[in-house]
């Protein structure tokens, strides 16, 4: 707990560096990110990421030193290149995008490579440390670096706050953007050189590979949380900074530990979290509702068979043994016999010692889903020209979902029908 | 040409061999990023095979970086299919996760293992012939690197000769593929599985970097050339095998990187079909545009 206390205080210089700066980093880079994934571009970045090498090597190599700015411009210039080149190879030929993606990061990088060995066996002493753009140290950040992220930071943000609902506009609807006169085609290059601009810094302290997680991974999992854009890009704007605080934390506990692989770490369990747990649009929550529905089909077809075993004798509350109901309908024994204990509870039927009857109330709920299956195979006959003995299979399935709103126009459409198709009664509402 | 040369040229021939001809399949399949994704998330598989196994002996580094692999790719695609990432972001969230993996695996036993992130990422062909095999007998059989790729490039190529069929039919049309009963998902899994084999056999002297290169270069180039599967694995195979030749001397001549220089002479390679290709290079389609009289919209 008190080392805690002693990160969270920031009384150490050094630790104010790594924390502000990975904070601001994966913050400003998730903004970013989350336009990047929405225009299905998401692994751009990491292009970008790796296209930055020959820039740095280059720029290195004309001025002879390793001032910080010029780097930064030559990593920008080429990292904007990368992304001109895939755009024009997709649009010239018929490569198709990843193919191009893969294509421009590795030639890009293999020359960053060469330059960069190039440089390391030609002696120069300047060079060393020119070798942190390929893998990055949050650790080794210092108030320089804080001032170039902060700037870059504000850049981006102002950007994204200001032009935020052209951007909105070119990630959802391109065609629609250029109808109102947008210019789509500058609002793309800006949003890419924004991405750019966030690769070509944030990549000194996460290194190459890692700089594409900064980018797409809050964005996917933020998308997982919400539908609105501006919910989603503070979502993970949010996550993004939370855990660059905490990469930052486990290397002030474990000096030997990277900060950048930790960040990306966190990062994608909450991500991994988010595609699993998320409400409504996780994984477990849309198959929990599978389960539901699943459930709640087992519960009325069990009603529906009593009581068509109930009509053929004109006596519903008549008992019924788990194999006469499944002589009706072949139901799997394990559900069935799980749902008729949900319905006894429900109150829906009975059990006695010959078996399962319907109640009053379970007589209702029967009367209502086999009347919408009739009224259902009436209106498929009369409207849709489908011969009668084809109408049940599909009857079978929408009788579970109809509304009872439904259920009325169908009955006027109709015209208050008694008979189906296959000329049995149509149970009237009660 | 010295030997140590006669080495490093071969055996980036032979990862340009496996990996042109699986890259043909990856890019038909739109899977170009895939394949980067598994050459980086083989990463923590190399490094739990080598605390599990206490050496660097070749066999659990391929197992365990081969097991990766594939679990890179089920991955992808479970976080795509089953919790509906789009395709893109389930890539790029999947293989930097399992790379942090890996960093941060390498750095909690740091003095166990002895592997670090520039050789993983760019390799260094250059150590080739410095790890040579000799027999008891004391004859030596030149580097070991040579033989194990040796090994790797022949089961690559049996896979794809025996089972041209079902690679060519899933990659084509999985639809007519899945109807006459070959299963889409297998053959996908076994594609992948080729991938993993063949980045984990090649990363040591090459590095994740320049598989992709090889990977997705040659392949691409040859795409542009020729319209017949068959031809293409041939020019893909062949660009490759020039790039290790060309780029060797270049980086002789610059005193670089071999592997960084492989890449460019792969881009090389690649611009020259991308303008000149005489059916679908800048040139020709240009001229085509002049010479044909414009036609009606049509796709």
């Amino acid at each position: 707990m008190n080392t805690l206390w002693e990160f969270l205080s920031m009384s150490d210089a050094n630790v104010r560096y790594v924390t502000l700066g990975s904070i601001l980093l994966a913050a400003s880079s998730a903004v970013v990110g989350c336009f990047t994934v929405l225009r299905k571009r998401a692994l751009v970045g990491d292009a970008v990421a790796h296209a930055v090498l020959p820039g740095v090597c280059l720029a290195f190599m004309l001025t002879g030193e390793k001032n910080q700015l010029i780097l930064l411009l030559g990593s920008f210039l080429t990292g904007w290149l990368s992304l001109v080149v895939i755009d024009f190879i997709t649009a010239k030929s018929r490569i198709k995008e990843d193919t191009a993606i893969g294509l421009v990061l590795s030639v890009f990088f293999g020359v960053g490579i060469l330059f960069l060995t190039s440089i390391q066996h030609s002696g120069n002493e300047n060079q060393s440390g020119l070798d942190k753009f390929l893998f990055g140290s949050a650790a080794a950040l210092v108030g320089q670096d804080l001032v170039t992220f902060g700037i870059v930071a504000v850049l981006l943000l102002l950007s994204v706050v200001l032009l935020y609902k052209e951007f909105k506009l070119i990630s959802f609807d391109v065609a629609y953007a250029r109808t109102i006169g947008l210019p789509v085609r500058g609002l793309e290059l800006l949003l890419t050189t924004l991405t750019v601009l966030a690769v070509v810094v944030g990549i000194q302290s996460v290194g190459v590979v890692l700089m594409s997680a900064m980018l797409i991974t809050p964005a996917a999992a933020a998308r997982f949380w919400t539908d609105r854009l501006g919910v989603m890009v503070v979502i993970a704007a949010a996550m993004s900074a939370f855990c660059g605080a905490a990469g930052a934390f486990v290397s002030y506990t474990a000096p030997a530990m990277p900060t950048g692989p930790w960040i990306v770490m966190l990062l994608s369990l909450l991500a991994i979290f988010s595609f699993v747990l998320a409400p409504k649009t996780g994984l477990a929550a849309r198959l929990l509702l599978q389960r539901k529905v699943r459930r709640q089909m087992m519960r009325e077809n069990i009603l529906k068979t009593l009581f068509l075993l109930g009509e053929a004798q004109d006596n519903y509350s008549h008992s019924y043994s788990n194999k006469q109901i499944r002589d009706r309908r072949e139901l799997p024994l394990l559900r069935m016999k799980e749902g008729l204990l949900v319905l006894r509870r429900q109150g829906l039927v009975t059990k006695s010692s010959q078996g399962w009857a319907l109640t009053d109330a379970g007589k209702k709920e029967a009367q209502r889903v086999v009347r919408l299956h009739r009224l259902w195979e009436l209106y498929l006959t009369q409207y849709l020209q489908v011969a009668s003995d084809h109408v049940h299979e599909d009857a079978e399935s929408i009788e579970h979902v109809l509304t009872p709103e439904l259920e009325r126009r169908l009955e006027e459409l109709l015209d208050y029908p008694t008979q189906d198709p296959h000329q049995t009664i149509i149970p009237q509402q009660p | 040409m010295n030997l140590d040369a006669f080495w490093i040229i071969m055996t980036g021939s032979l990862v340009a061999i496996s990996s042109g001809l699986l890259g043909c399949f990856l890019i038909l399949r739109r899977m170009a990023m895939v394949g980067d994704a598994i050459s980086h998330a083989v990463l923590p598989g190399i490094v739990l095979a080598f605390l599990f196994s206490g050496t660097r002996e070749v066999w659990s580094m391929l197992f365990g970086a081969a097991a990766l692999g594939v679990v890179c790719t089920f991955l992808i695609e479970f976080f795509h299919k089953k919790a509906r990432v789009p395709a893109d972001a389930s890539i790029g969230v999947t293989f930097t996760w399992l790379f942090a993996l890996g960093i941060i695996l390498i750095t909690v036993y740091a003095g166990q293992v002895d592997l670090d992130q520039d050789c993983v990422l760019y390799g260094e062909i250059a150590y080739v012939p410095l790890d040579t095999w000799i027999t008891e007998s004391g004859l030596s059989l030149g580097p070991r690197t040579v033989w194990m790729m040796a090994g790797v490039t022949l089961v690559i190529l049996a896979f794809i000769t025996l089972f041209y069929r079902q690679l060519y039919l899933t990659s084509f049309d999985p639809a007519f593929a899945a109807a006459i009963g070959i299963s889409t998902s297998l053959w996908y899994y076994l594609l992948m599985g080729a991938v993993s084999l063949t980045t984990v056999a090649s990363f040591e002297s090459v590095g994740a970097i320049l598989v992709v290169a090889l990977m997705v270069g040659p392949a691409a180039t040859a795409y542009l050339l020729t319209d017949q599967l068959k031809v293409m694995l041939i020019l893909s195979a062949v660009f490759g095998v020039v790039a290790s030749f060309a780029g060797y001397y270049l980086a002789l001549w610059l005193d670089g990187s071999v592997a960084g220089a492989i890449s460019v002479i792969i881009g090389l390679e690649f611009l020259l079909a991308f303008v000149f290709s005489p059916t679908h290079g800048l040139v020709s389609r240009r001229r085509h545009l002049v010479v044909t009289t414009p036609q009606p919209a049509s796709a």
